[in-house]
């Protein structure tokens, strides 16, 4: 169905001086009607310049050079426009949002189909389909702006499925989601491929949610890619979910990728780890409050968004806030800050009311890395932003820039903070709070279009911040990097607090918010691959001597 | 159910003939009365037909800028105007400005009759802005879109894409100016807001790029078989018929236009636009989803704005041989102004789409449909 013949794609130069490196290299590779092929790469390994090479988009939209042939269904991309290819290959960005044309949800299904000029009819019968087929009919009449996350994404596959395409596309579908909507968009996913047959390519980060879905994966590294089944491209993969780390571990052959496999295989694994506990980070019980939020309610217009929150939240604790999209994760973190002044209750961050005070001073006591770090940049050098970062938390000269080369020396002075990579400019945010020093530390989505390795850094600064007396609050959907991190678990559902307690306990509660460890080894506790194998080096060291 | 109570959108157009009537009626006026009644009648039939969408709430906002328009216009002929009357209600400190200067004028005494006639003209620009505001309410600028012919309908979808766009730079604008407040700087005043433009604008130029790659991968401007020729041909006959209509617009209501330019341009455009929608509409591939039907209610609706307007015309030609009428239309600023019969019955007519066209189908749905409770504890 797809077929690349020695693809090589390069950029345009935006200046003469230096060569543009290839974004693609010599890429050959086929993908076969009917299959699920799924696309992973660490961040900036060109995986959405690969997606968007299968419309057209790379080089008709982008510009660049385009060397070898990509055909699709016979149909060379270099003769085809994307919007001549529009009736075969439907394409998912990114964001859904962004790609909306119309206000209705209705509207925006049948938008493809009005431009390919298909009978009024027809395409009543097919949004009527459709509609049924991702589940949407409740929707049909609502605003596109109004729906949820899930919702928007699931809305974003009907639109380009209406035009009846052979091949989808997809640009992380899941990574904005939460783990319910997640599963809403995948289980949608995995009908359209069995019961239509469609060619499904996409691109994720997010490989526990998806990789039992994959008929196979390609791999990119470097803009090159190695092609092949699950199992076998798992096994040396450096990005890999943890139930590939946990197989690996045990030395599962063959290695299982779904948890229903890896569950059969973990017999043996379960009970040499019978009888020990799992190691957690303890935090001492006598540590400074840091936050303190009592009977807090806050509201938008006649929206009550938080109900009844109280929260203690002492030195050295990482909290994770858990909840779907929509439950008021991010306005608590805003009622934290300051910005939202609360209708009811109070909010004090060492004794004093941070929407009182002025801004100066609040970023010594509090500071918040925001779901789009871009937002907090301004200077056009990383150099200069960590200079206006120094001035503004008075801090002496030098220290924002020596904190960025102690997380991530691969940063260079002269790039403008737009350019760098999702995972970078979390990090240049991240200096930009931590510098003024805020002993209650806030981070929206931290995670969110990271790849494996980026995670892993992030963790460990994190739990290196927690170690030296911070206390860490941050949304997330990430349930693997909660279970790695958090030392407790506040899990929000409409607007108030449903679980409060240490990670072990809420996470392992519900089977959506588990992660794949937990599920392995139910009903034994461990959260990480991490304890598992610290559990069996303690274990044979207990028995050599 | 008849077809009045039937839930359905109306056709956006029959909403904009019967807006923008209205709103032509009201330049015709300066009689306070009148234009309250304009405006009543506008704000009656959006409170009775605005659909729960984001957009029907966009009339309130309109409300306001009306409530701007009407303060700018006084406050600049309080500071600058000339006084103008006889009864005089407060003395201001001047500043004689120099003598080539002698049409300028700050300050000084304030009439009563000029502020009157600041505020009435204010009301005037003030009902149109609002009136406008009604059909934006009442049908979503893309809903328009689908009426719009085949030749225009590219040009008609940037002009929606960048209104679309302006609330989404608000939201923006207030998102990144909390983020200030994150570095520490203060968040308001003048200097808090000169800094967004540059993470705004690239955040509006990032949503356009995707936007476009989005509408390109979904078949918008596919090539159809229309020659290139005759594609030229037709959207350089739409632009002159526009620009046609336009100065025949403003001819026919400039009361002091050659009577050449009203009538006959206006007549001659319509008749070009219509014959480049058929030579267009003849052979395209763009198909239309649903499109909305002009039924009675549409007829209806648009014949109420119609009429409106031709009473305000019949008026405004009556006004220019019979004293009585010109001061209905526009009272002296030193008497109470007067509300003729003929202003009830338009009012009445205007106000007959609040009951003649169908309610708006709800876009809320059931809100908790699919919104699965993920915590199970």
């Amino acid at each position: 169905m797809i077929t690349f013949d020695h693809v090589t794609f390069t950029y345009p130069q935006l200046n003469s001086s230096d060569a543009q490196e290839p974004v693609l290299k010599d890429i050959s590779l086929e993908i076969a009607a009917g299959e699920l092929a799924l696309l992973v790469g660490a961040t900036g390994s060109g995986k959405t310049t690969f997606l968007r090479s299968i419309n057209g988009l790379v080089p008709h939209f982008s510009g660049g050079y385009l060397n070898g042939r990509v055909s699709i269904n016979g149909r060379n991309t270099q003769d085809f426009a994307p919007r001549e290819l529009a009736d075969l290959v439907g394409f998912v960005p990114q964001d859904p949002l962004t790609g909306f044309v119309t206000d209705l949800v209705e509207d925006e299904l049948a938008y493809s189909m009005e431009s390919l000029g298909i009978d009024p009819q027809t395409m009543r019968r097919r949004v009527e389909e459709t509609l049924d087929l991702l589940g949407l009919a409740d929707l049909r009449n609502r605003p596109l702006r109004s729906l949820s996350g899930g919702q928007q994404q699931r809305v974003a596959i009907g639109s380009v499925l209406t035009a009846h395409p052979e091949v989808l596309v997809l640009d992380e579908p899941t990574s904005a989601l939460d783990p319910g909507a997640a599963e809403e968009v995948l289980a949608a996913l995995h009908r359209l491929v069995h019961d239509l047959g469609v060619t499904v390519v996409m691109a994720e980060h997010r490989l526990e949610r998806v990789v039992q879905y994959a008929d196979s994966i390609l791999m990119m590294e470097h803009g090159r890619i190695d092609n092949g089944t699950p199992s076998s491209i798992m096994e040396n993969s450096p990005i890999a979910p943890p139930v590939i780390h946990l197989g690996r571990l045990a030395g599962w052959n063959p290695l299982p990728v779904s948890i229903r496999d890896a569950r059969r295989s973990a017999g043996p694994l379960r009970s040499s780890l019978a009888g020990q506990r799992p190691h957690l980070r303890v935090v001492p019980d006598s540590t400074p409050l840091i936050a303190r939020v009592r009977d807090l309610d806050v509201g938008y217009g006649q929206r009550t968004v938080l109900r009844d929150i109280s929260i203690d939240a002492n030195a050295g604790e990482i909290i994770a806030l858990m909840g779907r999209n929509g439950s008021g994760k991010s306005t608590l973190l805003r009622a934290l800050i300051g910005l939202h002044n609360p209708s009811v209750g109070t909010v004090r961050i060492n004794e004093i009311n941070p929407a009182k005070m002025p801004a100066r001073e609040l970023i010594h006591h509090v500071g918040l890395v925001p779901q789009e770090p871009s937002d907090l940049f301004e200077a056009q050098s990383v150099a200069l932003e960590c200079r206006n970062s120094d001035s503004d938390a008075g801090c002496e000269a030098g220290s924002t820039r020596a904190l960025l080369a102690l997380m991530a020396p691969e940063i260079i002075d002269s790039t403008h903070p737009r350019d760098l990579s999702e995972g970078q400019q979390l990090i240049l945010a991240l200096c930009i709070v931590v510098a003024a020093k805020p002993p209650l530390l806030l981070l929206d989505e931290p995670t969110r279009g990271l790849d494996y390795p980026t995670k892993g850094k992030l963790a460990d600064i994190l739990r290196g911040l927690g170690e030296t007396g911070h206390c860490v609050v941050m949304a997330t959907h990430d349930v693997e990097l909660v279970a790695d991190l958090a030392t407790r678990v506040i899990m929000l559902g409409d607007s108030e607090i449903v679980a409060d307690g240490s990670t072990g306990t809420v996470i392992t509660g519900s089977p959506m918010f588990a992660p794949q460890v937990a599920k392995i080894l139910a009903p034994q506790q461990w959260l990480t691959v991490h304890q598992v194998e610290r559990a069996l080096n303690n274990r044979g060291r207990a028995e050599t001597p | 159910m008849s077809i009045f109570q039937r839930t359905r959108w109306l056709h956006p157009v029959a909403w904009w003939i019967w807006a923008l009537s209205l709103a032509a009626a009201a330049t015709r006026v300066t009689n306070p009365l009148l234009l309250g009644l304009l405006i009543t009648a506008a704000a009656i039939v959006v409170a009775r037909r605005k659909p729960d969408a984001p957009w029907g709430k966009s009339f309130e906002f309109f409300l306001v800028l009306g409530l701007f328009i009407i303060v700018i216009r006084v406050v600049f002929q309080v500071v600058f105007g000339a006084a103008t009357g006889s009864q005089l209600l407060i003395s201001l400190p001047g500043i004689s400005l120099p003598s080539w200067m002698s049409g300028l004028r700050i300050g000084g005494p304030i009439m009563l009759e000029s502020l009157l006639g600041a505020f009435y003209d204010g009301l005037r620009l003030a009902t149109i802005a609002i009136v406008i505001g009604a059909a934006n309410s009442l049908a979503s600028p893309s809903r328009l879109l689908k009426a719009i012919p085949s030749a225009l309908y590219e040009l008609g979808v940037s002009v929606v894409v960048a209104l679309s766009f302006i609330p989404q730079l608000i939201s923006d604008a207030v998102r990144i100016r909390d983020m200030r407040r994150l570095r520490g700087r203060r968040n308001t005043g003048l200097r808090a807001y000169a800094t967004l433009a540059i993470p705004v604008l690239a955040g509006a130029l990032d949503r356009s790029i995707n936007l476009a790659a989005s509408m390109d991968s979904r078949g918008y401007g596919r090539v159809n078989n229309q020659s290139s020729r005759s594609r030229r041909l037709v959207v350089g006959l739409l632009l002159s018929s526009i620009v046609l209509i336009t100065v025949g617009l403003f001819g026919l209501f400039t009361s002091d236009a050659h009577p050449l330019i009203g009538l006959p341009s206006l007549s001659i455009g319509v008749g070009i636009a219509v014959f480049a929608m058929w030579h267009s509409g003849h052979n395209r591939t763009r198909t239309v989803y649903r499109p909305d039907a002009w039924t009675l209610p549409e007829f209806l609706v648009s014949a109420a704005g119609v009429l409106t307007l031709g009473i305000y015309l019949w008026a405004d030609i009556r006004a220019e041989t019979d004293l009585s009428f010109w001061s209905q239309l526009h009272p002296a600023l030193n008497q109470w102004p007067s509300l003729p019969l003929w202003g009830l019955v338009a009012f009445a007519i205007s106000l007959t789409p609040a009951f003649t066209s169908p309610p708006p189908p709800s876009t809320l749905g059931s809100i908790n449909d699919s919104q699965k409770v993920g915590a199970g504890t």
